[in-house]
């Protein structure tokens, strides 16, 4: 008879001996159950992982044999101003996409979190983006941004006539007009996360504050936001993997253009590999990408060691 | 002013507020369905942004034949739900071992394979790319598949884990003890009691598998297999400029996820949260 994780971390010291003897014996048909997962997660991830830092030190077109060329893609990255541009553009995205998500999400929680009639309704026009593809998400605010579209329209009709243009189109502003969809996408995710953090505070700590005086904002400040610090840490690193992920929306809104300025970090990586066949070199920004998101993984691997216990 | 009318006045505050933002919100979409259902002609003596002076659901059609979006649809079906399923399968069998067995090593197995799915998808682009054209699998919907269900696995494994632990032992060992096999303790007493996680996560990774754009160009090429999300960018390019089929494209991506949302609104904001909070 297996034994039964569980039960070893529970049952009192009377049964530890016992059950760390028998602990290893572990069906047969349990390891596979294991070990087909694990094997196919090898193959179409962990094998190629390796394979993919391997080739950020190659020169590769893809059909000839890849040339070891040691750091040389790195040293060239140093000279590559559109390297430069999609680096900046990346932080700029993980700063403005993420901080407005964080900040707009947290807010809309705190409207949206109390039962009450209609929030349902409320909650879940904020939510219903969220399941959009970013393509089609794209394509929506692309029509909007047309020439001819409603923003302009808006714009003109309310007399500011002068800031109308071509948003898409214009380099100072391809960028920002990027985030925009993708922000409208994810303040109803960040939200969600949010309203169930503000229900898991116990009540009676607003009751204390209130008895003491708090106001509202002495509530927030010293109530709300220290206990919000694990979803904090959790909103933190789901914005900061999706930023560094960040490709539909761009892609299909501007492919990173017009002359790069809405290009990130993930969209020349991918025209570099697939366009440009510099496998190479598509691989060592790979490899940027990720020491760039390391961090966030670590942490969220140290955390999850600690829950798994 | 006496309390019940402030009350009362803080209510309709609330409402004005929560409803005009749930309005600015709609209306990118509200936008979308009408342009959906105007005429060309009409998008274009009146602009994209004018008031509408026609319905017509002939962007519909010609997005939907001429377009390609039914097939587009059919690929992203056929993907989607055999990943889905297999996906779960896999991820609750894994899951299942390491949460209910003393396995060698299952708290470093269980963190490298959620490592895995954190990894950013860029750095295995090229070598997937590579890996399914030395298979024999490239252009076709089984690599997409594969791949999918490859990165997808250590969350999901993740998740359930985290669920599965949390079941008493006692069940087990009582049914263990009636003389019941691995399989069929997993499959007659764990699996059922795990039903509310696994359907949080079958909405979210529906969502998630059928809106995938980056894996779907990476390993497809030709027109005929693309999934909706890639098919949607080829009718962008093929219909320039003609809105109302563009936009009923863009309908016909959202509804099966919207549809999807709507009916298991729910278990798919529970999978949200059980993903990041747990």
């Amino acid at each position: 008879m297996a034994v039964l994780t569980a039960g070893e971390e529970h049952s009192g010291s009377r049964a530890a001996p016992r059950t760390r003897k028998r602990a290893t014996r572990v069906p047969p048909v349990v390891i596979a159950f294991v070990l087909v997962p694990l094997l196919a997660e090898a193959f179409w991830v962990f094998w190629p992982a390796l394979q993919g830092f391997y080739l950020s030190l190659t020169s590769w077109d893809g059909v000839s044999a890849p040339r070891f060329v040691g750091l040389g893609n790195f040293q060239e990255m140093l000279h590559d101003a559109t390297f430069r541009t999609a680096l900046l553009d990346t932080v700029l995205w993980l700063v403005l996409f993420g901080g407005l998500s964080a900040v707009l999400g947290l807010g809309a929680a705190l409207l949206l979190q109390q039962e009450r009639r209609g929030v349902g309704f409320y909650r879940a026009a904020l939510f219903l983006p969220v399941v959009f593809s970013l393509v089609a998400t794209a394509l929506v605010w692309q029509a909007l941004y047309q020439p001819d579209g409603m923003i302009n329209r808006v714009l003109g009709g309310v007399g500011l006539g002068g800031l109308e243009h071509a948003w898409l189109a214009d380099q100072d502003t391809a960028l920002y007009a990027v985030i925009v969809p993708a922000l409208w996408r994810q303040i109803g995710y960040v939200m969600v996360l949010y309203i169930a953090g503000l229900k898991g505070i116990d009540p009676v700590l607003y009751e204390a504050a209130k008895v003491d005086g708090a106001t509202l904002w002495q509530q927030f400040r010293n109530v709300t936001l220290p206990q919000l610090r694990s979803v904090n840490a959790v909103v933190l690193s789901v914005i900061i993997i999706d930023s560094l992920r960040s490709f539909d929306v761009v892609w299909s809104l501007t492919r990173g253009g017009p002359y790069h300025s809405s290009e990130l970090l993930s969209t020349y990586m991918y025209s570099t590999a697939f366009q440009s066949l510099r496998l190479g070199y598509g691989s060592a920004l790979a490899v940027v990408i990720f020491v760039l998101a390391f961090g966030v993984i670590a942490s969220y691997l140290v955390r999850a060691f600690k829950e798994a216990d | 002013m006496n309390a019940p009318s402030r009350h009362k006045w803080a209510t309709a505050g609330f409402h004005l507020g929560a409803g005009g933002l749930s309005l600015l919100w709609l209306l990118p979409i509200l936008l979308v369905l009408v342009t959906s259902v105007r005429s060309f002609d009409d998008i274009a003596a009146n602009g994209l942004g004018g008031l509408p002076h026609s319905f017509t659901l002939s962007g519909f059609g010609q997005a939907w034949s001429d377009g390609g979006q039914q097939r587009a649809l059919i690929n992203s079906l056929l993907v989607t739900v055999p990943c889905v399923l297999v996906t779960l399968a896999l991820a609750s069998m894994a899951a299942f071992a390491l949460s209910r067995y003393a396995m060698p090593l299952r708290r470093t197995l269980l963190l490298v394979m959620l490592g895995g799915n954190l990894l950013p998808p860029q750095i295995l682009l090229i070598p997937v790319n590579k890996l399914t054209e030395l298979t024999g699998l490239f252009d076709s919907l089984t690599a997409l598949v594969l791949v999918q269900i490859g990165f997808g696995l250590g969350f999901y494994v993740f998740v359930l884990h985290g669920f599965m632990r949390a079941i008493p032992a006692e069940i087990q060992q009582a049914a263990v003890i009636d003389g019941a096999s691995p399989v069929q303790v997993f499959w007659r007493i764990i699996l059922p009691l795990t039903r509310p996680a696994l359907a949080a996560l079958c909405a979210l990774s529906f969502t998630w598998v059928f809106n995938d754009l980056l894996w779907a160009i990476t390993v497809l090429r030709s027109d005929a297999k693309m999934p909706i999300t890639a098919a949607l960018i080829g009718l962008q390019g093929q219909y320039v400029s003609m809105w109302n089929v563009i936009a009923a494209g863009s309908v016909i991506a959202a509804a099966p996820t919207v549809i999807v949302f709507l009916r298991f609104q729910r278990h798919f904001v529970a999978g949200l949260n059980l993903g990041a909070v747990k």
